[in-house]
């Protein structure tokens, strides 16, 4: 850190802003969209309809998103944590009430032409208001289970109403980035241990209160070839999917298990096995090293943030983004469950999309503004 | 310094550290990630190359076309003709119960021909289609064609199914096709076999020239997609149809002789030519239209013919069995001969009846024929002159001469279901009746009656054996086959029998034949009546009257006739004849059930059948082939 931030901070003029935008991160974001775009491509038969051109023009509206809110100050989130988690909570009980009239999993709600994924919004909210909290605490007062309660309450709750929808990814998520958050902002290693114990001691309940399908996507799972045909079918087709591809893939628009349908929820969830089943091992490294890239990013610039808000912001950003990706590619290789988790900017999808990359405007902000004067909130 | 950076040194330590070991943590998880990437793409990358080949590639088989029948002139018997069928494959067993659902909206399925698509549609392998219903009408195939989309998995195929020109004339010798069965499977590992529109014979030559008829089957290797739609053709093996088939009926012999048999309620009629043992006609009344078995037949089809009392199902050439009465007399005759029981001089009286202990055993004559030698005793029918012939020659060399003149075993004719009648012996009677053989047991032999049954066809072999001159010649009924239509046509003609003899005398043989003569065309006949006029068309016979039930002493003294019987009950009527009679070429024999009386109701049906024969020579004139209409 140098010592001119420290003591006299110069005032930044909006194109020192511009320029402090991560340029390099966009066009990684933008390079991942453009697999997404050529995987999508592939996955309807070699056209741009019906997901392909959508996944483009949506993505270049969420650029701009992006941009702009990069460029909002971090003491406006600071403002507005609180705010967001409020309406998130809010429309989740929403989503979850219509859900229970509705008979059956309802994920989203319709406000006029739009659809919302409560869920989505959940996410970014629980980042939100987890790190305004520990911006607000010394080091000392972090570390005591006291002061451990409050944001444990807030990532339960959240938790507990998407587990009730039910969506058993999108909570997963929620309890690892809070966990991840709750880890980097200094609660003792002991506590974790403790819930670690408490959660394997919980399995049973957990098992006995899972949906029918949830429990046999896991028994699934754990012995794809229990019923191949049936629960299994998706795991089975898509390890031969990636399987088949080998080094270099059988080349673009030349997959057979998508083109001929054996692949389930192709464009969708099981987009990465599309585009590794035609690019091979190859690609598969070439898209992990660009989400690598990202997450390299996103570390750097919670480093280089000189206020603990910033650095947790951007690290749960980073812990949601890296959730996506292993979630997403364990499950589509048979390492995880088939619980529904996109593959961020690739798989065809509007919220996550937007929420993506709602998140990493955050991140981009937090480099932007790396050097704002906080206020420590209580 | 402002205060809330107080103490920011110290969190930002802290924070590095952990985020740099959560950092750590998604290293290792991603370069897991990589490892199972290497693990799928190029440790398993072959097995799984093939799992995906096997997903996308299917082997399909390409049914062969049935060898079509013919007649000896070439009219056809059993031809294929086209057949729009709906087919199904299931989405993997998935998704079957609405399919079958919405089928049943369009097709009306009904709650049986549901189950039975459902069942199929769990069992398929390999994505192997099912057959959901044959015969579509155009409508039919319109409505599948517009609900496409909702059907996904179901399209049209159009197929082959079997079509019988001569309807009930030919139904027990071509007999029909039907679905594979269990049973028909063992033995054969035809892959053809596991193809849902394949058709196996049921009966009558289709089953038993099953393995010719069949073919090979061709293959096609197609790209199909999940839900089993043919995307495109990859590679075609052509299969080969089946052979065809020349049989040795002549179909206009066989409308001729059924025409014959139409004024009697159900009967039988084989000619066989003695030479080569081709049956030139084989008619059982009444048939069967086998087309409802092509279609399809419904339960209670399937009930009324099976309770038809004349059992219209029943081939009753070759299976149904009837005691030979005085037709057996020839094997009587020829085992005492051959065994020097009686020699061509015996003479042996009869006044009408032969007692044996108590038991009187009546000659039909009520009077008796006086004294009679071989000759005469088989032109009169004489039963004393055969009661004493039987227990002189016995039991054993009775049975014996029977055996090789085709009683009592299977021919070789190859048609399902044929019986071996009953051939009684000792040690049969002993086994089956569990009594010893008793000297009456054998009187009732002597005259073909008692435990003694043959069927028509066993009639038809003996007579053609004697005329033949002892040649032991077997029954056939395929002349030629052949893949190519043009290949295939009637053998040279055979004038010599190729048979094994029998090594009988052929001085005895002159004598029973010259007996079935003088049965015909001399005074003394019981068939006088019968003779031809026409000397190059003249015949030889034997008249049989077979008892159906005994007729009691009481019946016999109220003096009670034959009409007077329910139809049930009275006596069946045969006759056995060939001709030429001084250059036998052609052996008939005729059942007229419940007939009452040979020489009258089953006589005129043998002349005139065995004479339409002999005028038509079909063993000695091929020019009546006529090459089939090829399409």
């Amino acid at each position: 850190m140098s010592t001119t931030a420290l003591d006299a901070p110069a005032p930044v003029g909006f194109a020192e802003r511009i320029w402090r935008i991560n340029w390099g991160l966009a066009l990684v974001l933008t390079a991942i969209a453009g697999v997404g775009v050529l995987a999508l491509y592939s996955a309807a038969g070699g056209r741009f309809e019906p997901w392909a051109a959508r996944h483009a023009v949506r993505y270049g509206s969420a650029f701009v998103l992006m941009l702009v809110v990069a460029l909002v100050h971090p003491k406006v989130w600071l403002a507005l944590a609180w705010p967001i988690y409020i309406v998130s909570l809010a429309l989740l009980v929403a989503v979850d009430v219509i859900g229970k009239i509705g008979m059956g999993a309802q994920r989203w709600l319709v406000i006029g032409p739009m659809q919302i994924q409560p869920s989505e919004i959940a996410k970014v909210a629980v980042i939100l208001v987890l790190a305004r909290y520990y911006h607000g605490l010394r080091k000392e007062q972090a570390a005591q289970f006291l002061y451990t309660l409050p944001p444990l309450m807030m990532i339960l709750v959240v938790v507990g109403l998407v587990m009730v929808q039910p969506d058993l990814g999108t909570a997963m998520m929620v309890l690892m980035a809070g966990g991840a958050l709750l880890f980097v902002a200094g609660v003792r290693i002991w506590m974790f241990l403790v819930a670690g114990v408490g959660a394997v001691a919980c399995l049973p309940i957990a098992w006995s209160l899972m949906h029918e399908y949830q429990r046999k996507r896991v028994l699934t799972f754990l012995d794809p070839d229990r019923d191949p045909l049936g629960a299994g079918y998706h795991i089975t087709q898509s390890k031969i999917a990636i399987g088949s591809g080998g080094l270099f893939g059988k080349g673009f628009l030349k997959g057979t298990q998508s083109s001929l349908n054996f692949l389930p929820e192709k464009q969708t969830d099981f987009i990465f096995t599309t585009f590794v089943e035609e690019w091979g091992m190859v690609g598969a490294f070439v898209l992990l090293a660009l989400f690598t890239l990202v997450l390299v990013w996103g570390f750097s610039i919670a480093f280089r943030s000189q206020h603990h808000f910033g650095r947790l912001l951007a690290l749960g950003v980073t812990a949601m983004m890296f959730l996506y990706v292993f979630i997403n590619s364990a499950m589509v290789m048979g390492l995880l469950p088939v619980v529904g988790v996109p593959l961020p900017l690739v798989s065809n999808g509007g919220t996550a999309m937007v929420s993506v990359m709602f998140a990493c405007g955050l991140l981009i902000g937090v480099n932007v503004y790396r050097d704002a004067q906080l206020p420590r909130t209580r | 310094m402002k205060p809330f950076r107080k103490g920011d040194g110290e969190r930002s330590g802290l924070f590095t550290r952990r985020a740099l070991l959560l950092a750590g943590v998604q290293g290792i998880l991603l370069s897991a990630l990589a490892g199972r990437l290497y693990q799928l793409q190029i440790l398993d990358t072959q097995r799984f190359a093939t799992l995906a080949e096997e997903n996308r590639i299917n082997l399909r088989l390409l049914p062969p076309s049935r060898g079509l029948i013919f007649d000896r002139t070439g009219q056809s018997l059993a031809v294929n003709r086209n057949n729009f069928r709906a087919m199904a494959t299931s989405d993997r067993g998935r998704g079957a119960d609405v399919l079958v659902e919405r089928l049943d909206q369009i097709l009306n399925l009904g709650e049986t021909e549901r189950g039975r698509l459902l069942r199929e549609l769990r069992r398929s392998r390999n994505a192997q289609p099912v057959v959901v219903r044959e015969n579509l009408g155009w409508e039919d195939v319109a409505r599948l064609e517009f609900n496409a989309p909702d059907l996904p998995g179901v399209f049209i195929d159009l197929g082959q199914s079997r079509d019988y020109p001569e309807g009930e004339l030919m139904s027990h010798i071509v007999g029909y096709t039907g679905r594979v069965a269990d049973e028909d499977l063992a033995g054969r590992d035809d892959p053809v076999l596991q193809l849902a529109t394949i058709r196996f014979g049921k009966k009558g030559v289709e089953r038993s020239l099953e393995d010719d008829l069949r073919g090979r089957a061709g293959a096609v290797q197609v790209e199909v997609n999940a839900v089993g739609r043919v995307v495109r053709e990859l590679d075609r093996t052509e299969g080969q149809p089946g052979s065809n088939a020349l049989l040795t009926i002549d179909l206009d012999l066989q409308r001729f002789a059924a025409e014959k048999m139409k004024q009697h309620q159900s009967g039988s009629v084989v000619v066989l030519d003695v030479i080569t043992g081709d049956v030139l006609v084989m008619a059982s009344t009444p048939g069967f239209d086998p087309s409802t078995f092509a279609r399809g037949i419904t339960h209670s089809e399937w009930r009324d013919l099976l309770d038809n009392p004349e059992r219209p199902l029943h081939n009753k050439a070759i299976a149904g069995v009837y005691p030979p009465g005085s037709t057996y007399k020839m094997v009587t005759a020829l085992a005492a001969l051959e065994s020097k029981a009686i020699d061509p001089y015996t003479r042996l009286p009869c006044v009408g009846h032969l007692e044996l202990g108590s038991i009187k055993f009546h000659c039909w004559l009520k009077g008796g024929h006086g004294s009679t030698n071989v000759t005469e005793a088989i032109a009169a029918s004489c039963d004393c002159f055969f009661y004493e012939a039987a227990r002189r020659a016995g039991v054993d060399r009775i049975s014996d001469m029977a055996i090789r003149l085709g009683f009592g075993r299977q021919s070789e004719l190859g048609l399902p279901g044929e019986s071996a009648g009953n051939q009684p012996t000792r040690a049969w009677k002993q086994e089956k009746v569990g009594k010893p053989w008793q000297h009456g047991d054998t009187f009732n032999l002597g005259i073909g009656q008692g435990y003694m049954t043959s069927t028509p066809l066993q009639l038809a072999i003996m007579t053609a054996r004697l005329a033949n001159g002892g040649y032991e010649v077997q029954p056939n009924l395929l002349l030629a086959k052949a893949t190519p239509r043009e290949e295939l046509g009637p053998p040279p003609p055979v004038s010599k029998p190729t048979a094994p003899s029998l090594r009988l005398n052929p001085q005895h043989l002159a004598l029973i034949r010259d007996g079935m003569n003088q049965v015909v065309n001399s005074g003394l006949g019981t068939a006088n009546a019968l003779r031809s006029r026409d000397p190059a068309l003249a015949f030889a016979g034997k008249t049989g009257t077979a008892q159906v039930k005994r007729i009691t002493e009481r019946e016999r003294d109220m003096g009670i006739t034959q009409d007077q019987l329910p139809w049930h009950l009275r006596h069946h009527a045969l006759f056995v004849c060939f001709g030429p009679v001084d250059n036998p070429r052609y052996a008939c024999a005729v059942i007229v059930e419940h007939g009452q009386a040979g020489g009258k109701t089953a006589g005129p049906i043998g002349r005139d059948v065995l004479i339409e024969t002999m005028k038509r020579d079909p063993s000695r004139r091929s020019d009546r082939f006529r090459k089939m209409a090829s399409r």
